[in-house]
């Protein structure tokens, strides 16, 4: 009696690694390769900002970031954005190995310039900056009143890993104020963490001051002193390829006083 | 092995060339993923604290929910080709969810379960102060959910094809229940025990989506081999190409080492 085990068996393990393969291997720097065509040579149209673009962008932009993306589009009509939100860290990576982002908005200036070195996209603003916050359970376990709990034993912390934006600054965060917390779980992204705590799995997560006003009271936060915080830099770049034109207006718009209006509405402060 | 039956006809083109496509497809990414490993600094990635603690977090874990799912899936495969009571293809249905929910789906789904505030968690945690999210336990809860399934379907199959011809026979000559289920019904599905077992290690060795939201990610405590190789894409893409190798090598060891056994009781019989 024979049975089709051993195909069975490599299936699913091919499948798994294809998956692995195509992350790591996708594109290989075909940045280069597209020249710039169409819409940097539109003279004649009254607006370039027409046609689809995407917008890859911190985690911890999504709600301003959809806002401006809905606000662009009511500006220019024709205009079509898809918004692509994860950690900086990864998106960076994805754009340096050809994924498809016309704009490209970072939670920390050296995340920006694995994407400028590599010669992606040329020129980086400065957008925002965003300092952190604790976010606890809206019916906590434990209580936390500050930073100085977070060292605590018996207190779970979640915070996101140390090559995440938010990482870095949380780890910059505990090294300035010499505290040693062990965080029960390194989140892949800010989002991450705010859910464990959303969920109450944690009695306290590191994430941004927009997180916290984002979370629309299902998390309550725990500020930081100005004195003992950190603040990160937000930056904003767009490629020079097929879609340039219309990256660019929408690069503009976000460092408009309009577009500058509602980062402030979320929290974030000016650059 | 003498049996074999080679009636070789080559395939016609229409055939052929799909087939010689899929072919291509599966087998270029792992090409891919040899050819841009980073061969010079491998020793070194792959003896670093984080490889090997996550590899041996990895196997441990996901040894420990084979050995789970071995264990209560085994008879629920039993019951399930066997037994007749109502709800069975309810249950039936609820076997097969782990295997086509998204796994990232299963384990928001435990979390709400077995997390700190969720359906028993919070009992769990009251009553025993046993809380799984971020522990080992709790990784191994995730692989096994999604493991299970595999096993407990693949015995299933075997049970119902089995021709019970045999077992009543052994039953007419006097043997006990358990007597048959040992010296007949066992010896006769071992192969696709051996199958199943493997089948549900290889998917909890991959196991990511589950166990990142279910336990979280601390090295040496969570983070299994996938979730280093992912955490790794951000801070050093070509180290998770290492650690994609690892994982590579660990499934072609397993897929071998099993291979040759299985292939074995199959000459035996």
């Amino acid at each position: 009696m024979r049975h089709p085990l051993p195909v069975a068996l490599t299936l699913p393990v091919a499948l798994t690694l294809s998956v692995l393969a195509l992350t790591a291997c996708a594109g290989g720097g075909s940045a280069a390769g597209t020249a710039p065509t169409v819409s940097s040579t539109r003279i004649g149209g009254s607006d370039p900002a027409v046609g689809p673009f995407t917008v890859f962008a911190a985690s911890s932009l999504k709600e301003a970031f959809t806002t401006l993306g809905s606000q662009f589009e009511a500006v220019h009509p024709g205009a079509r954005v898809t918004f692509d939100f994860g950690a900086s860290s990864t998106l960076a990576t994805q754009i340096v190995q050809g994924a498809p982002a016309d704009v490209f908005a970072s939670a920390s200036t050296t995340t920006m310039a694995t994407v400028v070195d590599a010669g992606v996209m040329p020129q980086r603003y400065n957008m925002a900056t965003n300092t952190l916050e604790i976010a606890t359970p809206v019916t906590p376990t434990v209580a936390v009143a500050g930073l100085a709990d977070l060292a605590k034993p018996g207190v779970k912390v979640a915070v996101c890993q140390r090559d995440v934006p938010c990482g870095a600054a949380t780890a910059t965060l505990f090294a300035a104020n010499k505290l040693t917390v062990t965080p029960v779980s390194q989140e892949v992204d800010v989002k991450s963490v705010l859910s464990k705590v959303v969920l109450g799995e944690v009695d306290a997560g590191v994430v941004y001051v927009t997180d916290v006003k984002a979370a629309k009271g299902t998390v309550v936060g725990v500020p930081i002193p100005t004195a003992q915080n950190v603040s990160t830099t937000y930056q904003i770049a767009s490629t020079t390829g097929q879609h340039a034109g219309v990256a660019g207006e929408f690069v503009d718009y976000v460092l408009s006083p309009a577009g500058q209006q509602v980062l402030a509405a979320a929290g974030f402060a000016g650059p | 092995m003498s049996s074999r039956d080679r009636s070789v006809t080559s395939p016609p083109w229409p055939v052929a060339v799909p087939a010689g496509l899929a072919l291509l497809f599966l087998g270029l990414p792992i090409l891919a993923l040899l050819v841009k490993a980073p061969w010079d600094r491998m020793w070194s990635v792959l003896t670093s604290e984080t490889s090997l603690q996550a590899l041996r977090l990895s196997l441990e874990t996901a040894s420990a929910a084979t050995a789970v799912a071995f264990v209560v899936g085994v008879p629920l495969a039993w019951v399930l080709a066997r037994a007749e009571f109502p709800g069975r293809r309810l249950a039936r249905a609820l076997v097969t969810v782990p295997l086509v929910l998204p796994p990232v789906v299963g384990g928001i789904a435990l979390l709400l379960a077995f997390g700190r505030r969720g359906l028993v968690g919070q009992y769990l945690d009251s009553c025993c102060g046993i809380t799984l999210p971020f522990t080992t336990p709790g990784v191994v809860v995730a692989e096994a959910f999604v493991a299970m399934p595999f096993l407990v379907i693949t015995v299933e199959g075997a049970l119902r094809g089995l021709d019970t011809k045999l077992e009543d026979a052994a039953a007419t000559l006097g043997a006990t229940r358990l007597a048959v289920f040992r010296r007949v019904t066992l010896p006769l599905i071992l192969p696709s025990l051996a199958a199943g077992a493997v089948l549900a290690f290889a998917r909890a060795l991959g196991e990511f989506g589950a166990t990142i939201t279910f336990a979280g990610n601390l090295p040496g405590v969570t983070q299994t081999l996938p979730l280093a190789v992912y955490v790794g894409l951000e801070g050093d893409p070509s180290e998770a190409v290492a650690l994609s190798l690892v994982l590579l090598a660990v499934s072609v060891i397993v897929l071998v080492a099993l291979r040759d056994r299985w292939l074995r009781t199959g000459a035996a019989s």
